[in-house]
């Protein structure tokens, strides 16, 4: 009897151990807003149906996460990175495994520009998934019909449309730099937006390189023509106290209420899926819109920059390779175009599937634009990105901006 | 019986082993790495100890947090006194104490969210969301920025947030104390004469001053480790920087283990004389036993 009951035993510990050793699975670590998460995560199913490999998921915004799982020596199978800087320091590490496997596929799927921001001293290393356009403000043609506004296409006029939006006792700008943790990046946007053009793109590769210095005069303009909105208690909602403490994914909200409280919002394209989900019934293309950020210096034009996930693995096993394969396949892609607030930057994703004019709109400019940057705050040592926007905190909380430009240029 | 040779290290040893495998080894180890750059490899002598004195939101951070120990500290320990001495004369003393010692139960996270929300912000054109700001309102005020405006109001309403969850545990390791001293030396006292005031310091505050010590010392090592609140609700932000809330983004966000390293020295060289203290005061006691 006892014989028999170790027998079973031994026959059931033995299942077991195959069955432990069979159930691969990777942890996937992503950086995203909960819109961009959501749809990764619908499409992960197919490929554990597929595969038997199970992904463990990991949505954050707190940075630290990944730099403790390091340092614990237990770093996630893929991440999502939002800052390319990252990337880089993570190679010099030696942790992050290089993407030689799957270079043709790649090169197939993503032009030049894209793969080039995936290389560190040219190997690949990443792709790029979930990009974003961040020169972009956000209207309401039916307010702007109803009211009698008109679209500006220059900075000259959009601050004229600020000036009538005043006289009419409105405020035009709704803003909030809000944001845990990393409280100050929006503000790091207009900065970065306004300096490609006043100064160019190829300033902006200077200054992102740091090899200009922060109390460079054209940084402090690029400051000075972000302060003469953000500053203005008239021109924003709330005031410079309302922009310091509103919340960056609710500040577009003022755009919606009745009567709105705000006009025009400057954010990247992924607010869409923000505002779309506290206003489910807005229509795209009459109850909201964007118009590029209009240009300044008229000889720099309107140059696009904006961001986007990195997708990198410290793993070289099979199945990591697998699901990175499989992430960025166009097939996969268009799943997540599908979803609001998506933009691929993958050029085989067929333009069919995005949900709507704007997202179409969106993802055809970043195609297009003919210059194209990296949100430089993303591109700095994570230090210095911080403290970029810490600056932008106190420049708004009222700092003489001479000494916020100092104390960045004494943050190296 | 006097082998007094080797074996009572044997009944030492593992808690001897403990303590310095996890205190003494990691407490060294960060001594260590303070004088190493940002990676922890290279020797840089003293200059992550400039940089604690002489970096602007360090010594933002080093103001607020002495801010913190003296508003603090004296906060929660002298309401935790006048509540429980209060309290012990009315009839529902369990109820309100009950009560005050709630938010003992919440974590500091959690607080700090609760708090967010009561001093949201909203411009007086619109609704008020946040419980304090839609007070201020219905009394005809502007709506004021709590978490803003810098230095004073911000800091306040940080510190206030601390002192609401720790009156409670004061009150109730002063109120044990209290409820120790015989009443019949009161009540002594108050026959021969004393008022109230007297009877309050002459008697019943010296007979606490040990319980009173320790519960201080307690608040102060509490308050100059002070982080999650200034994390969740303001990030340090507006100036209102701590000395942990530093360390967590030197170490964690910028990866510059050697600037950690070195506020983390200094946090604990801080901390270093209110221990001594501490232990002083414990060993005049057990003389006194």
């Amino acid at each position: 009897m006892l014989r028999k009951t170790l027998a079973v035993l031994l026959v059931l510990s033995l299942i077991g151990v195959v069955g432990w050793a069979q159930q691969r699975s990777l942890v996937l670590l992503g950086e995203m807003a909960a819109q961009e998460a959501a749809a990764i995560e619908a499409t992960l199913d197919s490929f554990e149906a597929a595969t038997g490999i199970k992904v463990e998921t990991i949505w954050t915004r707190d940075p630290a996460l990944l730099t403790t799982r390091i340092e614990a020596g237990n770093p996630p199978d893929i991440v999502l990175l939002p800052k390319p800087g990252q990337m880089v320091s993570l190679v010099e590490d030696g942790l992050l495994k290089d993407l030689t496997f799957m270079k043709s596929q790649l090169e197939a799927d993503y032009g030049q520009a894209w793969l080039d921001m995936g290389m560190v001293s040219g190997t690949l290393y990443g792709f790029w998934i979930a990009v974003s356009n961040k020169s972009m403000v956000w209207y309401s043609p039916a307010q702007f019909a109803a009211n009698g506004y008109t679209v500006p296409t220059t900075w000259a006029e959009l601050i004229a449309l600020s000036d009538q939006i005043v006289a009419d006792g409105k405020t035009p700008w709704a803003l909030g730099i809000e944001c845990g943790g990393a409280t100050g990046w929006a503000g790091t946007d207009w900065i970065e937006d306004i300096m490609l053009r006043t100064a160019g793109a190829e300033f902006y590769d200077q200054w992102a390189a740091h090899e200009v210095p922060w109390t460079d005069p054209k940084v402090k303009r690029a400051f000075e023509v972000f302060g003469d909105i953000v500053l203005n208690e008239d021109y924003v909602f709330g005031g410079t106290t309302g922009v310091l403490t509103f919340n960056f994914g609710d500040s577009p909200n003022d755009l919606f209420t009745d009567p709105p409280n705000a006009y025009l919002h400057h954010q990247a394209s992924f607010i869409e899926g923000f505002f779309t989900e506290d206003f489910p019934d807005l229509v795209p293309g009459e109850d909201y819109d964007w118009f590029v950020t209009p240009s300044i210096d008229a000889a720099l034009g309107t140059p696009a920059f904006g961001g986007g996930n990195i997708v990198v693995t410290f793993s070289d096993s099979v199945e990591a390779q697998a699901l990175m394969r499989y992430l960025a396949s166009a097939a996969v892609q268009e799943v997540w175009a599908a979803r609001v607030g998506y933009i691929s930057a993958n050029k085989n994703v067929n333009m069919n599937v995005y949900p709507t004019d704007i997202a179409r709109g969106i993802a055809d400019s970043l195609a297009n634009a003919s210059t194209f940057r990296f949100d430089a705050s993303d591109l700095m040592p994570e230090a210095i990105g911080a403290a970029f926007w810490t600056a932008i905190v106190d420049y708004v909380g009222g700092e003489d901006l001479d000494t916020v430009l100092e104390m960045l240029e004494a943050a190296y | 019986m006097c082998r007094r040779g080797f074996s009572h290290w044997i009944y030492v040893a593992p808690a001897l082993i403990i303590l310095a495998f996890f205190l003494l080894y990691p407490a060294v180890h960060t001594i260590l790495l303070s004088f190493t750059d940002r990676s922890g490899e290279a020797f840089i002598g003293l200059a992550n100890y400039k940089f604690v004195f002489t970096n602007r939101v360090m010594q933002t951070a080093l103001r607020n947090n002495l801010l913190w120990v003296v508003v603090f500290t004296s906060m929660t320990v002298g309401l935790g006194l006048a509540l429980a001495v209060l309290l012990d004369r009315v009839r529902y003393e369990r109820i309100a104490k009950a009560i005050i010692f709630l938010p003992m139960a919440i974590s500091f996270v959690g607080a700090g969210v609760i708090w967010k929300f009561v001093y949201a912000f909203r411009p007086a054109s619109v609704g008020q969301i946040g419980l304090l700001n839609g007070i201020v309102v219905a009394f005809g005020g502007q709506p004021i920025g709590w978490l803003i405006e810098r230095p004073w109001i911000n800091n306040f309403a940080l510190i206030f947030v601390g002192i609401w969850i720790w009156t409670g545990f004061c009150m109730v390791i002063l109120s044990a104390a209290y409820k120790g001293i015989p009443k019949s030396l009161l009540e002594s006292a108050r026959l021969d004469g004393a008022t109230e005031w007297q009877v309050f310091f002459r008697i019943t505050f010296p007979l606490m001053k040990s319980t009173v010590a320790v519960a201080a010392t307690m608040m102060l090592i509490t308050v100059l480790k002070i982080f999650d609140i200034v994390y969740v609700m303001t990030n340090g932000n507006f100036g209102t920087e701590v000395i942990a809330n530093r360390m967590y983004k030197e170490m964690f966000q910028f990866r510059n283990f050697g600037r950690a390293s070195a506020i983390a020295v200094v946090l604990l060289l801080a901390i270093i004389p209110v221990m001594f203290f501490n232990l002083k005061r414990f060993r005049e006691q057990e003389a006194i036993r």
